[in-house]
């Protein structure tokens, strides 16, 4: 069993939060016409992305998907640029020009999120070899979807990385869609870990959206890969409430079953551990949804008044 | 100018191998990833002796995973390594290009200037060698259409040193195109370990005022001999070799434009969509298009797959007496 300080419980509830408002306040701003082009939404997928992410060590690094926001919050990123790169702005992390799909920090090791399903499971591997390489003792944690393990670069990665024991931990939500597809019509296997057996490397299923279980499982993974062992796959079995993206209108599934997954909400399930247990008063609770609440209240803020990129920037960067 | 006694000479496949060593022993940060580069030496013989030299470590034979081995290039590029990947044959870039072109050439734009990807695709292209259409394609406009790579071919031993030095060196994704049919190409090589070749420049092989040409990888060769032939009848002809095919150095070929007033341009890869229908339209959107005294010549591949019976083979790309009669052509003495 792995200790949890409450410094740690707190920062965990904190940044949840702050995953569920950062989203429910994009969506929001996309609804009202105030963010040029898409944006992926995982709400109710919070335990994983962003209880994963925490669990790395100071100097680790991570690839993220497509569907990024929890996952950079758990990472550590500042929401105010954050928010600012998905408004497009010049203060965002890309300076208004990756956009929600790209959002990067590469000098503190989030190698960005990535817009191609799979796009980041070679990264991963390479960025492995250097870790490898220079002898560093870091790991660096892969995140993407159910769709992206159908990829070829899937397979190439985790054969890579299993012949090479790159220290690399991929983890897959897998939130039940590809896009539209259910996941029983794109994989016949029941579950997605059990594809590890195939490159002889460690292969786990947990609940996406028990951050217990998120938290414990990556914490071993990344003690494992960091001994030098190799690569570990994880599948952490979760849901996402919102379409694919803003253009999506969910003619795919049936509403009850969004309220199933509703009633198994990863936000709750944590606020009950933390009543259950007594760790924090249920005043303290309260303060710390409020204080999520707020940063990304602060973080709008931040993004709406921050300047436009000058035209004049266009040209920038193309080359180092 | 370098003294011959700083220069020796050798192959232009030794060349590059000369290159990657001189590197690799300056630069720890510089590895070296491919399949078959290690026992085997590399499927031309490229790598042969590397392994000894720098170990398992640095010379990392892949599995057969050429997306694997680009992305991974591009992740280790991106954290602190310098990797050079080898492609057996150009080809089979076609099985790395979202790792090269949705990922690493874009990253430092889409992130704001934050990465940087220092790493060299070594790319062994071209007809000649009886391989059929899989193994033998000139790809090299598909790279010059992606913003974020830089585009290098050389072709003599000397040139390819000096491009494969400073191709390492350079901060971003740059792909070398090496022509199989050079390998065996004999030439003298500076010695220097610091000689490297500015990246982003056109030269000139050859002055003259009567035509130009602008001709890279074996069709350099073939504008030479054409030259020499012409030499005879008092036909002075220009030729211009672009060693950067992206970004192009367009200065020096506008310039021979405006001086000879005739151009051809050319290539083994197929004309249709060819990087030369690109130098073409930067000379007619330049001053020189006023210069010119007739049509624009484009020597191009036939657009089909590269047949494997020899004849055919080598009836597809342009050959010596296609010059000879473009300048004649161009001079009206047809």
């Amino acid at each position: 069993m792995i200790e949890l300080s409450e410094e740690l419980l707190l920062r965990m509830y904190y940044n949840m939060n702050q995953a569920r408002y950062f989203e429910e306040k994009l969506d929001d701003l996309v609804a009202k016409g105030q963010v040029h082009g898409t944006i992926h939404l995982a709400i109710g997928q919070e335990a994983s992305g962003v209880m994963a992410a925490l669990a790395l060590e100071e100097g680790d690094l991570v690839s993220l998907s497509h569907r990024g926001h929890a996952q950079a919050i758990g990472f550590g990123l500042d929401v105010n640029l954050m928010m600012a790169e998905c408004l497009g702005k010049y203060t965002g992390y890309c300076k208004g020009k990756g956009g929600s799909m790209h959002i990067a920090d590469v000098e503190n090791g989030n190698l960005g999120a990535n817009g191609v399903v799979g796009g980041g499971f070679n990264l991963s591997c390479g960025a492995a070899l250097t870790q490898k390489y220079h002898q560093t003792g870091k790991v660096v944690l892969c995140f993407a979807g159910d769709g992206a393990t159908n990829e070829g670069s899937f397979h190439e990665s985790l054969n890579l990385a299993s012949v090479w024991k790159l220290p690399v931990v991929f983890f897959i939500e897998n939130n039940q869609y590809g896009m539209s597809n259910p996941v029983e019509n794109h994989i016949n296997i029941e579950n997605i870990s059990d594809r590890s057996e195939a490159y002889n490397i460690p292969g786990l299923t947990i609940d996406g959206n028990d951050f217990l279980d998120v938290y414990n499982t990556v914490t071993k993974a990344l003690r494992y890969a960091r001994a030098g062992k190799g690569p570990v796959l994880i599948e952490a079995k979760t849901y996402r409430y919102s379409g694919h993206s803003k253009s999506d209108k969910q003619v795919y599934r049936d509403k009850r079953e969004v309220l199933e997954w509703q009633k198994k909400d990863p936000l709750l399930k944590m606020k009950e551990y933390l009543r259950e247990n007594r760790i924090f008063t249920e005043k303290q609770i309260l303060k710390m949804e409020d204080e999520a609440m707020i940063s990304i209240e602060q973080a709008v803020e931040f993004a709406k008044k921050s300047p436009q990129p000058q035209l004049n920037t266009i040209l920038d960067d193309v080359y180092a | 100018m370098m003294k011959t006694s700083d220069m020796t000479k050798m192959t232009y496949r030794n060349a590059i191998r000369l290159g990657i060593t001189e590197e690799m022993r300056l630069d720890r940060d510089v590895i070296f990833l491919g399949e078959d580069i290690g026992v085997y030496g590399g499927a031309f013989g490229v790598s042969k002796g590397l392994l000894e030299e720098f170990g398992e470590e640095r010379i990392l034979d892949t599995p057969i995973s050429e997306g694997a081995i680009v992305g991974t290039a591009v992740g280790a590029a991106t954290t602190g390594l310098r990797p050079i990947c080898e492609m057996m044959f150009m080809d089979f870039i076609t099985l790395g290009m979202d790792a090269l072109v949705n990922q690493g050439a874009k990253m430092r734009y889409m992130f704001g200037g934050q990465s940087q990807v220092p790493m060299v695709l070594r790319l062994p292209s071209g007809s000649g060698t009886g391989a059929a259409a899989q193994h033998s394609q000139s790809l090299e406009a598909w790279l010059c259409h992606v913003p974020g790579l830089k585009v290098v071919s050389p072709s003599t031993p000397a040139q390819a040193k000096g491009l494969i030095k400073a191709a390492i060196r350079d901060n971003n994704p740059v792909c070398f195109i090496e022509h199989k049919m050079l390998y065996d190409a004999v030439g003298l090589v500076p010695l220097d370990d610091d000689y490297t070749l500015e990246i982003g420049k056109t030269i000139v092989e050859r002055p003259g005022q009567d035509v130009t040409i602008v001709a890279y990888g074996t069709t350099l060769a073939k504008a030479i001999e054409a030259a020499e032939f012409l030499d005879e009848e008092g036909i002075r002809v220009e030729i211009l070799n672009p060693l950067t095919l992206y970004p192009m150095d367009m200065k020096p070929i506008i310039e021979s434009v405006i001086k000879t007033g005739c151009l051809i341009v050319a290539h083994e890869a197929a004309k249709t969509g060819g990087v030369g229908g690109e130098i073409v339209a930067r000379v007619v959107e330049s001053e020189a298009f006023d210069y010119l005294t007739a049509p624009i010549i484009r020597l191009g591949g036939l657009d089909v797959p590269i047949p494997f019976n020899q004849e055919l083979e080598a009836a597809v790309v342009p050959q010596r007496n296609d010059f000879v009669h473009g300048v004649y052509r161009l001079l009206n003495r047809e």
